[in-house]
């Protein structure tokens, strides 16, 4: 009986917290990224909510601090490689948004590490996972987002 | 969320002095808006407020289309108070899930609402230079300096620095021998988040800067933001325990003192002079920057036909409403300055200039409406004698 409590009591500390993240990413290439990742069978971690939009020139910083203020812990925006974007500049165009984002997120005092910028074909899905993992390991570190709101599932 | 009780419909007519109007509507046919060509009408607002129609109010998108400039009240016979009737009715619309279509995404509204949460240490003074001298926590005097940190950061486009103008206020104390408390734990004063209707916020907002300003133990509070300085002055004195310090925009403030600066003559410019609805018409600050420039050797000032009360606002007070009517006042306006033939626009608030520097912009318009502008604090900084 005391050797069981103990292992569940041992198992309650080593419990995982896991981090609310959400990804941005483009139709064309990142959500593709995505799909090759998962028909592939390539395993990665779950904690993400993922949000598509046609161009990764459309993630303005709005989007990105409305996550945050929503209490996201991280926010991954992603796009197609530049030169590759379906749209010849968008991903031109995100990356003048991402910056100001991170300017943003700087002043308003949020970890850097809990924002990145990735560019990820349709045909990466392994890079794709590896992205995931890397981040939301990141992420993990730097714990919960100090504007997150505690009624999480997980 | 959203659990601030609203005012009813009467209680509101009631506050503005909704009672009084008889419908001349002599408000809406001064509005910026109506005369671009918005469909916004004041009188028809005041009237639902009067007749209790909730619905014609509530859900119609004019609510949001008003800049609160104030230029209708100023011409109202009977002196309804019609920023007080939108501010209310707002109020009615958020509690009932309705926001307005904010620009930039909402981006600013976030920033805001971020704050409000406060559970960040904020990263706003790395603009701090080694020759500006500040407290950081106590002091005689506070220097409120707003949030141009953020709108430099958001608006690198624009290639205007509003830092420039609260760098050059700090300068201007320090040379007055005043070190001013700068706080890293400022935030920001609410004032957007009021006026779209989200009270909740603001109070959060309000009580967190009055504490600070009061722990400061300061007896002044010099505030370089028009939209700032009403909130300040006017929204943020039921919050205060004590007795409030005294509020003073800075150009009060350098009219003040300007017996203790010494000017010298640099090359003479023309300027004219934007009045920020909220500094001019919301507070009647219309004398002290006109004696701040009066008193700068190389200054020559000039007024646009509309200046002092009857003033035109840029058109974008709250990051709530930006369309092509906004876009029409602006260019108006910049038309309007540059006709006086002055070499540079001067404001005293940073979001005038942000404003018209979006307004600028216009690639078929450029050569026609684009004018230099300029902080008032920035022209007094740069006008200091060695």
């Amino acid at each position: 009986m005391t050797a069981v409590k103990t292992k569940r009591k041992a198992k309650k500390k080593t419990k995982q917290w896991n981090p609310n993240i959400v990804v941005f990413a483009c139709n064309w290439c990142s959500y593709a990224g995505a799909d090759t990742a998962g028909v592939s069978r390539i395993q990665h971690q779950p904690h993400f909510r993922m949000i598509r939009v046609m161009c990764s020139g459309r993630i303005q910083p709005g989007f990105v601090l409305k996550a945050f203020e929503k209490g996201a812990d991280g926010v991954l925006v992603s796009g197609c490689h530049i030169g590759d974007c379906h749209y010849i500049f968008g991903n031109e165009r995100a990356l003048e948004q991402f910056e100001k984002t991170k300017n943003m997120v700087r002043l308003l005092g949020l970890e850097e590490g809990r924002l990145r910028l990735e560019w990820i074909s349709a045909a990466e899905g392994a890079r794709f996972a590896q992205v995931i993992n890397e981040f939301t390991d990141q992420v993990r570190e730097l714990g919960p987002s100090p504007l997150a709101t505690g009624n999480r599932k997980h | 969320m959203k659990t601030t009780p609203t005012l009813e419909l009467a209680e509101i007519a009631e506050k503005a002095k909704a009672w009084a109007c008889y419908d001349c509507g002599k408000c809406t046919a001064t509005c910026p808006i109506a005369r671009a060509g918005g469909a916004l009408s004041p009188r028809r607002q005041v009237l639902a407020t009067n007749l209790g129609h909730r619905e014609n109010i509530v859900n119609n998108s004019s609510l949001f289309a008003c800049l609160t400039c104030g230029l209708c009240s100023a011409r109202c016979p009977v002196g309804v108070v019609y920023g007080k009737l939108i501010l209310n009715l707002r109020q009615i619309a958020y509690h009932d899930g309705i926001e307005p279509e904010c620009p930039h995404g909402g981006a600013l509204q976030s920033m805001m609402r971020m704050m409000a949460k406060g559970k960040t240490k904020q990263d706003r003074l790395n603009w701090l230079t080694g020759d500006l001298k500040v407290h950081q926590k106590k002091g005689e005097l506070f220097y409120w300096t707003g949030c141009t940190m953020y709108y430099d950061a958001f608006f690198p486009e624009f290639q205007i620095t509003a830092l420039d103008g609260t760098r050059s206020a700090i300068r201007v104390l320090n040379r007055l021998g005043i070190t001013p408390v700068v706080s890293p734990d400022e935030r920001c004063c609410g004032h957007d988040l009021l006026w779209n209707g989200d009270r909740e916020n603001f109070e959060l907002l309000a009580k967190h800067n009055v504490k600070l300003v009061e722990a400061s133990g300061a007896q002044t509070l010099v505030v370089s933001c028009a939209e700032c300085l009403r909130t300040w002055k006017l929204d943020y004195q039921p919050f205060f325990e004590g007795s409030p310090p005294k509020i003073m925009h800075i150009t009060e403030f350098v009219a003040e003192h300007l017996d203790d600066l010494k000017f010298k003559a640099n090359e003479e410019h023309t300027v004219t002079y934007q009045d920020p609805c909220r500094l001019g018409r919301h507070l009647g600050i219309f004398d002290p920057p006109r004696a701040v420039m009066d008193a700068l050797p190389d200054v020559n000032l000039v007024e646009m036909p509309h200046s002092r009360k009857n003033s035109i606002c840029c058109a974008g007070s709250t990051w709530s409403n930006c369309d092509r009517y906004a876009k029409h006042i602006q260019v108006d306006r910049l038309r309007e300055a540059k006709a006086t033939g002055a070499e540079f626009l001067v404001t005293a608030c940073p979001k005038c200039q942000i404003h018209f520097a979006c307004a600028m912009k216009d690639p078929n318009l450029h050569e026609e409406i684009e004018i230099p502008m300029r902080d008032i604090a920035t022209l007094v900084a740069e006008t200091l004698a060695d």
